[in-house]
C-alpha cells in the first residue's frame, strides 16, 4: 500500500484550511461563500470525471442527476406529511426522532429525505444505465441529453415541484451538535468546512477506484471495449457502476446544495448546467481527478462571482472548442506541462545563445 | 372524438411533423459526408431565420432569403475551415463537444447581435389568420409552405447525392474517407461543402419554418433535438425517412395534448427518442448491417 497517492489529499486540505485563515486574517469571508457552492459543484465534476475519463462514456444529462437530489430533499423537508401522521411508516418515523411535528404540521428529518434522494438516484441510474451505456458515441451523448431534458421538463411542467419557480424554504440540514448546512451567514466558516470535507472523502474515494482493479479494468474499456472483454473484463458491468456512483456524487451535491442555498430551481437541471460539466471535465484533461478538482472549482468560482457576467454561457462554450483544438490533453496535464518547460527551457537557451552571439560581434 | 376533432390533431400533427422533418434533413447531410452529427444544425435554422428577418426591412422577403442563405452557408463553411479542419486525428467524443461547443457561442452571439426578442417573418402567403379548410379542420398556408419546401429538398438532395460527381464523392467520404482519398476525392473539401449545404438548407427551413414557430436566439436547441429524434428515428442519413419520421412523431405529439398536460409534451418525443435508441438503432429505414459499420 502506498501512502504516496495521498500526499497531493493532505496538499489539498492544507490549501482548504488556508484559504479559511487568509480570508479571515483579510477579513474577506465572504469569498468562503461562492467556494462552498464550488465545492459541491466540483463533487458533481469529480465524479464525472471519472466516468468520462476513465470509462470513457459521454454523460451530456448529469444536472439530471443533481436535480433529483436536490428536489427530492427539497420536496421531502417542505411537504407537510400531517396527512399521513396515522400511518405506521410515520409513526416508526417518529419515535426514531427522525419526523418532528410544530405548528400543527410534520415534516420529516433531512436524514430521511438524504436517504430517499440517494435511494432514487441509484434506481434510476440502474434503469437508465443499462440501456444508455450500450450505446457508443453520438447515441450515448444524445440520449443522455434526452435523460437530462426530460428531467428539466418533468421539474418544469410539475406542481409539486415548484414548475418555473422552483422550491424555497428548504430548512438548514443539522447533521450532528452544532453542525448544520444552510444559507446564514454565521454559518459561513463551518459550512464551508462540510463541503469541503465531503470533497476530499470523494476524492479519496474516487483515488483509491481509479487505483484499484476496477480502475484498471475501466481504462481498459476506455481503450478498447472489445480488446477488454477479450481479456474477461465485464465492461457494461463496471460502465454501470461507475455511472452509478457518478451518479450519486451528482445528487448528494444537489441534496447539500439544496440545503445550503435554501431551495432549488429548475436552472439547475438546465442542460446547459451538464454540459458545463463536461467543459470542465474537458478542461481538465479528462482522465484526470486532480485537475478536473482544481478546474472545477476554478471555473465555478469565476462563474459564481459573476466575473463573466452575460458571455458566461459562452465562456463555457468557448472553453469547449478551445481545449479541443488546442489541448485536447486538458490544460492541466503532467506531459503538457512537461513539453511546456522543455519548450520554455530551448526558447530561453536560444535566447542566450543570440545575446551570446550578438556580443561576440561588438 | 369527433371526427373534426381527429382531424384537427392530424393536421397539428402535420404542421409540426413537417417542420421537425426539415431539421431532420438537414442532419442528415453531414452525416451523410462525414458520419458525424453536427449538434450545432439547430443553430443554422436559428441564424438563417434571424438574418432572414432582419434583412427583410431593407429587401423584399424572397430576395432576404435567398441572402440568410448565403450568408448562413458561408458561415457553414467558415466553421469547418477555422474548427472542424484542425482537429487532429478527431475521435468522435471531441467531435461531439467542439460541435456543442460551437452551438453555445453561435446561440451566445446571437443573443447579443439580436436580443432574446421573439421576432418571427411574415407569412410567406396571407396572414397568420388565413386559413385552408380541409373537411371541416383548419390549416394555415405556411404549412403547406413547409410541407413543399421539404418534399423539394428530398427530391433534390436525392438527386444530388444519386447523380452528381460532387454528390456521390461526399457519399464516398461517408463510407471510406481514406479509399474516397485514394481515388482522388479532395475529402476535406467534400467536408467543407456538406457543412455549406446542411447550413444553407438549415437556413431555408429555418425561414420557412419561422411564421409559425418564431425565431429566437435560442430557439434552435429545441429544434435540434427534435430534429434529431426525427432523423434517428427515420434512419440516420435517409431523407425520406425523415419525412415518415417527422410525421409520426409529430402526430404522437398532438395525440398526446389531448391526454397529458401541455407541459410534458416534449417529454414524450424525448421519451421516444431513447426508446428508439434502446430497441431499434438504426431507425425505421436505416439497415442494421450498415448501422454496424458505423463508427459509433
Amino acid at each position: 500500500m502506498d501512502a504516496g497517492r495521498y500526499i497531493p489529499v493532505l496538499i489539498l486540505a492544507a490549501a482548504v484550511a488556508a484559504v479559511q485563515l487568509f480570508t479571515l486574517a483579510t477579513g474577506s469571508e465572504y469569498y468562503l461563500t461562492q467556494l462552498t457552492m464550488s465545492a459541491y459543484y466540483a463533487l458533481v465534476i469529480i465524479g464525472l470525471c471519472t466516468l468520462m475519463g476513465y470509462a470513457g462514456q459521454i454523460s451530456l444529462g448529469h444536472a439530471g442527476f443533481f436535480a433529483i437530489g436536490g428536489y427530492t430533499v427539497s420536496v421531502m423537508t417542505t411537504y407537510d406529511f400531517s396527512g399521513f401522521s396515522g400511518s405506521a411508516v410515520m409513526g416508526l418515523l417518529g419515535t426514531l426522532g427522525l419526523a418532528s411535528a410544530s405548528g400543527g404540521e410534520l415534516h420529516l428529518s433531512p436524514w430521511v429525505s438524504l436517504a430517499a434522494a440517494l435511494v432514487i438516484t441509484v434506481a434510476v441510474a440502474f434503469i437508465i444505465g443499462i440501456p444508455i451505456l450500450k450505446l457508443k458515441g453520438h447515441y450515448l451523448a444524445m440520449a443522455s441529453l434526452g435523460f437530462g431534458l426530460i428531467i428539466y421538463r418533468i421539474v418544469l411542467g410539475t406542481r409539486i415541484f415548484g414548475e418555473a419557480d422552483g422550491i424555497s424554504d428548504v430548512p438548514g440540514f443539522a447533521i450532528a451538535g452544532g453542525l448544520r448546512v444552510s444559507g446564514s451567514p454565521e454559518l459561513r466558516i463551518q459550512n464551508y468546512y462540510i463541503a469541503w470535507t465531503l470533497v476530499i472523502i470523494g476524492t479519496v474515494m474516487l483515488i483509491n477506484l481509479v487505483k484499484s482493479r476496477a480502475g484498471r479494468a475501466l481504462r481498459s474499456i476506455h481503450g478498447s471495449e472489445e480488446a477488454a472483454m477479450a481479456m474477461g473484463v465485464n465492461a457494461s458491468r463496471y460502465k454501470l457502476y461507475v455511472f452509478v456512483i457518478s451518479a450519486v456524487f451528482a445528487s448528494l451535491a444537489g441534496a447539500f446544495m439544496a440545503h445550503l442555498n435554501g431551495g432549488i430551481g429548475p436552472s439547475e437541471a438546465d442542460v446547459m448546467k451538464s454540459v458545463k460539466y463536461v467543459a470542465i471535465v474537458a478542461a481538465g484533461g479528462m482522465a484526470n481527478l486532480w485537475g478536473a478538482l482544481t478546474m472545477g472549482v476554478l471555473l465555478n468560482y469565476i462563474s459564481l462571482r459573476g466575473y463573466l457576467g452575460s458571455y458566461d454561457d459562452a465562456f463555457f462554450g468557448a472553453i469547449l472548442i478551445a481545449i479541443m483544438l488546442f489541448a485536447p490533453e486538458g490544460l492541466i496535464n503532467p506531459a503538457v506541462m512537461k513539453t511546456a518547460a522543455v519548450r520554455a527551457r530551448s526558447l530561453i537557451d536560444s535566447i542566450k545563445k543570440k545575446t551570446g552571439r550578438g556580443g561576440h560581434a561588438s | 372524438m369527433a371526427f373534426e376533432q381527429v382531424l384537427q390533431y392530424i393536421l397539428s400533427g402535420v404542421t409540426n411533423g413537417s417542420i421537425y422533418a426539415i431539421v431532420a434533413i438537414g442532419f442528415n447531410i453531414v452525416y451523410n459526408t462525414t458520419g458525424i452529427i453536427n449538434f450545432a444544425q439547430g443553430e443554422f435554422l436559428m441564424l438563417g431565420g434571424m438574418t432572414a428577418i432582419s434583412l427583410s426591412q431593407f429587401m423584399p422577403l424572397p430576395l432576404a432569403i435567398l441572402f440568410a442563405v448565403i450568408i448562413t452557408s458561408l458561415a457553414g463553411a467558415m466553421i469547418d475551415f477555422v474548427f472542424i479542419r484542425r482537429l487532429r486525428n478527431p475521435s468522435v467524443l471531441m467531435m461531439i463537444i467542439v460541435t456543442i461547443g460551437l452551438s453555445i457561442v453561435i446561440r451566445e452571439m446571437a443573443l447579443h447581435i439580436w436580443d432574446e426578442k421573439v421576432r418571427s417573418l411574415p407569412y410567406f402567403t396571407g396572414s397568420e389568420v388565413t386559413s385552408i379548410s380541409i373537411l371541416g379542420a383548419y390549416i394555415s398556408p405556411q404549412v403547406l409552405w413547409v410541407l413543399g419546401v421539404c418534399g423539394l429538398m428530398v427530391l433534390l438532395l436525392g438527386l444530388f447525392f444519386r447523380y452528381t460527381a460532387t454528390g456521390r464523392s461526399m457519399r464516398a467520404c461517408s463510407s471510406n474517407k481514406t479509399a474516397a482519398g485514394l481515388c482522388g476525392i479532395n475529402t476535406g473539401n467534400m467536408v467543407t461543402i456538406s457543412f455549406m449545404l446542411s447550413a444553407a438548407m438549415g437556413a431555408l427551413a429555418g425561414c420557412v419554418i419561422s411564421p409559425i414557430t418564431q425565431t429566437q436566439y435560442d430557439s434552435g436547441t429545441s429544434l435540434a433535438i427534435k430534429g434529431f429524434t426525427v432523423a434517428i428515428l427515420g434512419g440516420m442519413g435517409n431523407s425520406t425517412g425523415a419525412v415518415v419520421g417527422g410525421l409520426l412523431i409529430g402526430m404522437l405529439e398532438s395525440f398526446s395534448i389531448s391526454v397529458l398536460p401541455m407541459a410534458y409534451k416534449d417529454a414524450i418525443s424525448l421519451a421516444i427518442l431513447i426508446l428508439i435508441l434502446f430497441i431499434r438503432p438504426s431507425g425505421l429505414f436505416g439497415s442494421r448491417e450498415e448501422s454496424a459499420l458505423k463508427e459509433f
